[in-house]
Order: structure tokens, then sequence, then C-alpha cells
């Protein structure tokens, strides 16, 4: 595989699906999820056919409880979110909606505006801690100086790969957000979290390889081309970063069609990091280091 | 010279075989105590047997409750106590709602776990949220508090909302009640009834000095923050028992007092969060979370022996010991199942394969290579290890920063993905290598060459 022929090809991909993760994040933002900031969310279930969303907006509008969003889940029921109720105002809005004689309770969630504030701050506070921990792990990982490119370069890379692979579920949330009103919750953020652990493995298994041959290049005293090297790099190890990405892109799938409600979306943003972690780590990471190589090579001679 | 090689290879042979065995026969018992300890209901509920997997709320059903305290009022010194005691009354007034195993514990909110103190209260089976709250909540804070000089004429407004610039905090409070009991008192000519209060020999010190050091002032007491009553102390009180003379009716009373016998609360608590699941919904979850686990490992399976062959099967073999010993910790920590930690589980099981298709690809190149099936069998594991090494302790850092994390909800997940990433290492590594040895096949005979060399061209 000639990488320096493909390179700018190569790029298109991942260039183009993080400006439209981008643009829709910008566009539409992420919507939090109650967990995060508080409210209530209330599922019902109607045995006998659920009503019309816009005659339970009315039947609820006199209450009074601010913005009432009613979506369908399922065949026949109805996830009502409001801001956080108190327990009596949770009774008169199930009684608004026909429980007990119409519908059934299936379950409410009331989150104190507070415990959703702190629950956000812990996020955030993981989510520094996570990309730090990743970071000192990705200098670790290539603490061996290495030429013709340095090592601080491997983790820079590395870092603006794992960018791309978060940005990527980031993005496609924004959009279900804006779409079918998909919120991001605290599994969301563990989703992302874990897609950093698994997606840096596979830009590590491809940036040793590279290294591995450049040592026995030059253990053999044999010359060769940095794109080439590199290219050879990605053939030896395209197997495996396929491969591990689909044992578990097939047990998610798995659970994103058949597991529990509650895990739905968090499969599917591990599906769609994983993904994104698998392409990026061969048709982003690794030629980017190229391209990287050729600028500072030119400048050398200059 | 020759005959003493041949003899050591065989010896080793035939250790590696016998330790095979030995793996298979320990899990297929850690298999057979899953198996026998694990009891289904009709519901797909799991059963209540001492081994038998513990289920989160979000799988079983029922309620789950959090309180802020309000510890203001209570010194630093005396803090752990009042805590205490407020676990011990709510648990009190929980175990006679007579569900399974009821959970109730203080813990400490913020995000670096230095803020207020909550009161977190599990009720498997109860999906009425407001019988639940109110029965929890209606235990009563009763407190006794000085009333100002200033204001014994307004100490609260036209409502009767107190006032709380009237009053000084004594330290009295429900905390020191041994008994409380209804009483009628003829003072006023008609037969009114009261609550008597007997407190500690503590409370009976505190209340004697109050009332000494007091004489002549207002002593008011509140129940749940509202005013009952405001009796002048007309003398030092040493007996240790309180009259609270409100104008209850007879059947007010009652209550009052039985509440206050099943504890009054040491510390106010405020309601913040409240999750309700229903049994049916708790058990379609558990049911597509299992049905889920099952296809995704048979497909996982199916895929591993079409692309590996041999090695795929050894390690779809070592896959279901992983899954068994899982099983096994889950039911012996033990690890409470949410619909997170099960996502957890089958996200590990995909994860843990990774390492057989490190290894498995090592041994494709070391045999390319043209090494033996034994060295390269060695080698593909010894040259895999520090990728494995490598990807495991990232996956460690992400589990053990989530655990810190922790909603309930999202520790669940991170035990059981930490726990995941440990005995997949072990049994990747360990069983996957002790197995492939033990089959001891010759790469050069054609079963052995169909078995090993997938997708090889040379």
């Amino acid at each position: 595989m000639n990488i320096s022929k493909n390179l700018t090809y190569f790029f298109i991909l991942p260039a183009v699906l993080s400006l439209a993760a981008v643009l829709m994040l910008a566009l539409w933002g992420l919507k939090p999820g109650i967990d995060l900031v508080g409210g209530s969310l209330l599922e019902v279930t109607y045995a006998s056919g659920r009503p019309a969303v816009a005659d339970l907006q009315a039947a609820t509008a006199p209450l009074t409880l601010g913005e009432v969003r009613i979506q369908p889940a399922g065949d026949a029921s109805y996830i009502i979110r409001t801001k956080a109720l108190s327990n009596t105002e949770e009774q008169s809005l199930a009684k608004a909606l026909g429980v007990p004689q119409r519908g059934q309770v299936d379950q409410f969630t009331t989150v104190g505006p507070a415990i959703g504030a702190e629950l956000l701050q812990k996020a955030w506070i993981a989510i520094v801690l996570v990309v730090l921990c990743t970071i000192v792990f990705i200098a670790f990982a290539f603490r061996g100086v290495s030429e013709p490119v340095a090592s601080w370069k491997y983790g820079i890379v590395a870092i603006i790969t794992l960018l791309h692979d978060i940005l990527i579920p980031a993005g496609l949330f924004a959009l279900l957000g804006h779409l079918v009103g998909a919120e991001v919750d605290a599994l969301f953020i563990v989703a992302l979290l874990t897609i950093l652990g698994i997606s840096i493995n596979d830009t590590i298994v491809v940036f040793d390889r590279i290294r591995e041959n450049l040592r026995l290049n030059s253990e053999h005293r044999k010359r060769e081309e940095f794109d080439s090297v590199v290219g050879r790099s990605i053939v030896q190890t395209i197997a495996r970063s396929i491969n591990t990405s689909m044992t578990v892109i097939i047990v998610l799938a798995a659970l994103y069609f058949l597991g529990p409600e509650t895990t739905k979306y968090f499969s599917l943003t591990l599906i769609v990091g994983m993904i994104a972690g698998t392409y990026s780590s061969i048709f982003l990471a690794s030629p980017l280091l190229v391209v990287w190589e050729r600028w500072s090579a030119s400048g050398n001679k200059k | 010279m020759l005959g003493r090689l041949i003899l050591a290879t065989l010896s080793t042979m035939f250790a590696i075989r016998y330790w095979s065995v030995i793996i298979l026969i320990v899990a297929a018992a850690i298999g057979f105590f899953v198996y026998t300890t694990t009891h289904s209901t009709s519901s797909g509920q799991a059963g209540q047997g001492r081994f038998d997997f513990k289920l989160g709320l979000d799988l079983s059903g029922g309620t789950h409750l959090v309180y802020n305290t309000d510890t203001s009022k209570v010194g630093k010194a005396d803090l752990q106590d009042a805590l205490t005691a407020l676990r011990q009354v709510i648990e009190r007034r929980v175990n006679a709602f007579g569900v399974g195993e009821p959970v109730v514990q203080v813990e400490q909110g913020g995000a670096l776990g230095t803020g207020q103190y909550r009161l977190v209260v599990e009720l498997p089976g109860i999906t009425d949220v407001n019988e639940a709250v109110k029965r929890i909540g209606e235990t009563p804070v009763l407190e006794f508090k000085l009333v100002k000089k200033e204001f014994e004429n307004n100490m609260q407004d036209a409502q009767g909302v107190p006032n709380p610039a009237a009053f000084e905090d004594t330290g009295l409070t429900g905390t020191y009640l041994t008994r409380a009991s209804l009483q009628f008192d003829s003072a006023t000519g008609v037969s009114a009834p009261v609550v008597r209060v007997d407190f500690n020999s503590e409370g009976k010190k505190l209340f004697g000095d109050i009332t000494s050091a007091n004489v002549g002032r207002l002593l008011a007491i509140f129940l749940d923050g509202n005013i009952i009553s405001a009796p002048v102390i007309k003398d030092k009180i040493t007996d240790g028992t309180a009259i609270i003379s409100g104008n209850f009716t007879a059947e007010q009373a009652k209550e009052t007092v039985r509440n206050l016998n099943l504890g009054a609360l040491p510390l106010p608590i405020a309601l913040q969060s409240t999750q309700t699941i229903g049994a049916t919904l708790g058990s379609d979850a558990l049911r597509a979370g299992l049905l889920a686990g099952i296809v995704g490992f048979l497909l996982l399976a199916a895929f591993m022996i079409f692309w590996y062959r041999l090695p795929g099967l050894v390690a779809v073999v070592s896959l279901f010991i992983y899954c068994v010993l899982m099983l096994a910790i889950f039911k012996l920590i033990p690890v409470v199942l949410t619909s997170a930690g099960i996502a957890g589980f089958i996200l590990s099981v995909g994860l843990a394969v990774d390492a057989n298709v490190l290894i498995a690809e090592r041994l494709k190149e070391e045999l390319a290579a043209g090494k033996t099936a034994q060295i390269a069998i060695r080698e593909g594991f010894a040259r895999a290890w520090l990728a494995i090494r490598d990807s495991n302790t990232a996956h460690l850092i992400a589990a053990v920063i989530l655990f810190w994390f922790a909603t309930s909800l999202i520790k669940g997940f991170a035990l059981v993905f930490g726990l995941g990433v440990l005995v997949s290492m072990l049994s990747a590594i360990t069983i996957s290598r002790t197995f492939m040895l033990a089959l001891g096949l010759n790469e050069q005979s054609k079963l052995g060459r169909f078995f090993m060399l997938s997708g090889l061209t040379k």
C-alpha cells in the first residue's frame, strides 16, 4: 500500500465527518438529560391504545407545570419530561394524563436541580481526569525517542485522533437530539470515556508497529522511506484493528437491538465511537504522522 | 541425548495437558455453582437466596429516594452520631414496609465528596412513591427552642409561620427522647389530650439546665418546624419529662405519640430525588439484557471460530470460562447488577476477545515466519503481551475514574467493567495459552495447517 500517493484521499473521510460533527454541535448543541440538570421524567403506558399527544398537552396545560414534553416510547407508552416536580405536582400530572383509569405509570424519576448540577460537575471532573491520564499514558507509551519522528509527535497525533473519535459520536447526538430529541445523560459521558480508552489502543498498536519496523530497519541497516514504513505497518496491523473492533461491535449491536431501553443510546454511542476509532487509527493517525514528518523534513532542507 | 529431549518435551506436554484438564474441571465446578445458586421466579426476577444475583432497582422494580439532611444545627463532634441515629430511625420506618432487603445509607454529596450529607433509601418492590414518601416523611422532627424576650408577643406571623429570628436553639431535640405517651390534662377544667415525652439521662440533664437557667421565659416546642406550644417555664424541671399541650384532638395526640415513639428524626431531611421503576419494566429490561448477552456471545463465537478456526475456538472456550468466572464473582462479592452493569459486562466480553485476536494475529505471523507451532504459540503470546498490557491499562484507568465518578448507576458499570478487564487478562493469557499448547498441533500436517493458518497466503 502506497500511503504517500493516496494521502489526500485518506484525510477526506475523517475531515468531512469531523466538520459535520462540529457543525451539528454548533447548530443544535447537546440536550442534557434530567440526571445532569434536574427535572422529572414520567413514563406512562396505555394498554388500550394511547391518546394523541395534542390531547395530553391540552390536558396538562391547566396544571402550569412549565414546559411539558411528551414523546412516544415503544408501542403504547409516552415519556413525559418536565421541570423537577414535587410529589403533589406529580400526582396531579399523572391524573391529568389519565392515570390510573387509562394508563399506568411505568417509571417516575425526579432529580433535584442541585443533585443534577453536582453530577454534571462530577462528569466534567471525570472527563478532565480521564483526558489527563490518557495524555500521561500516551507520554509513557511513547517515551522512547525514535527517528525520524520525535516521540512527542506521536503523542500529539494520538490526541488529535482521540479528539476526532469523541467528536463523531458527540456530533451524532447533536443530530439525534435535533431529530428525535435524544438527550445526553451520565451514561453518554461514560460511553465517551470508554471510547477514549478503547480508541487510544488502536492508535497505539499501529504506532507501536511503526516504531518496531523503524527499529528493525535500523538494526538491519536497511533504508526505507518513512511513508513506506507507515504503509507497511498499517497493512500488518489492519486485520487486528478491524477484528478487535468487530468483536466489540458485534456484542454492542446485540445490546443495541435486543438490550434494555436504558442502554440503547449508550450502545449506539459506543458503536459509533468504535467505528470512528478504528478508521481514525488507519486513515487519520498514521497519515497525519507522515504529513508532519514531510513538513518538518522540508523545513529542515531550507 | 535426543531421547532425553523427546522425553522432556513429552513431560512438559503432559504437564500442560494436566493443567488444561484441571482448568476445565475447576471451570465446570464454578459453572455448577453459578447454575445451582441461581433461582428464577416466574416473573423473571432473581430470587432471594444467599448466592442469587443481586439486582438493582432498575431491573427488579422499586423506589429510590434521595434526601438532603440539614446538619447545620449539629456540632461537628455529634455529626456522625446524629447521622447514624438518622439512618437507624429511617431503617426502622422502612422495615415496617415489609419489603425484601431495603437499603438505607448515608453518603456525602458534592463533586468531591465534601458536600451535604444525603440519605439514600431503596425500596425494592415498592412502586407507589407517594405512599413511600409519606410514610417515611411523616416522622416528626421534635425541637425545643427558647423564645427571645423581645419576640414573646410576635414569634410567629398571622399565618402561624414562625419567625426564625425569634428563637434560640437549646440543642434539645427528639434525639434525646426515650418515650412519648398520651395523657389527659384536666388543669383547664376540660380534660384535654396532651403528649408527655420522657428524655434519656443526657436529655434530662439538658432539660434541667435549660429550665433552671431560664425560669420565666417561654420555651417553644416545635414539631416538624411548626410551633405546637410555647409554655412558660415556671420552675426547674429535673425529672426529665415534658408535657406538650397543643390544641390536640385525641386523634392528633395519639398520632403524634406514635410518630414520636417510632422515631423522632435527629436531623431534618428534605426530599431531593425520587426514582420509581415498575416491576414489569424492570423484568423486561432484565430479560432484554440477558437476551442481548446470550445472542452477543453466540455471534461473537461464530465470528471467532469462522475467522480464526482453532485459535478462535480456543478463544471461545476461554471466553466462556471468563463469563462463568465473572458470574461467580458477581455472586460472591456480591455485585448489584443494573442495566448499566449488564452493558458493562457485555462490552467486557467483546473486549476480552481482543487479547485473543492479538495473540492469534501474532501467531499467524510467527508461523508465516517459518517457526514450529509450539514455538510460534509461545512467541505469539509473549509478543502480544505488551499490547494486551497497554490496552488493559487504558481500560482500567477509565474504569477507576468512572467508579469514583459514581452515581450508583455508573458505579455498577465501572465495577463490572474494571473486574472484566482484570479477569479477562487472566483468561486470555493463561487459559488460552494452556489450551493452545495442550492441543499440541503440528503445523506440518494438513489438519494443523487448516486449523491454524486461516487467511495465510504462504
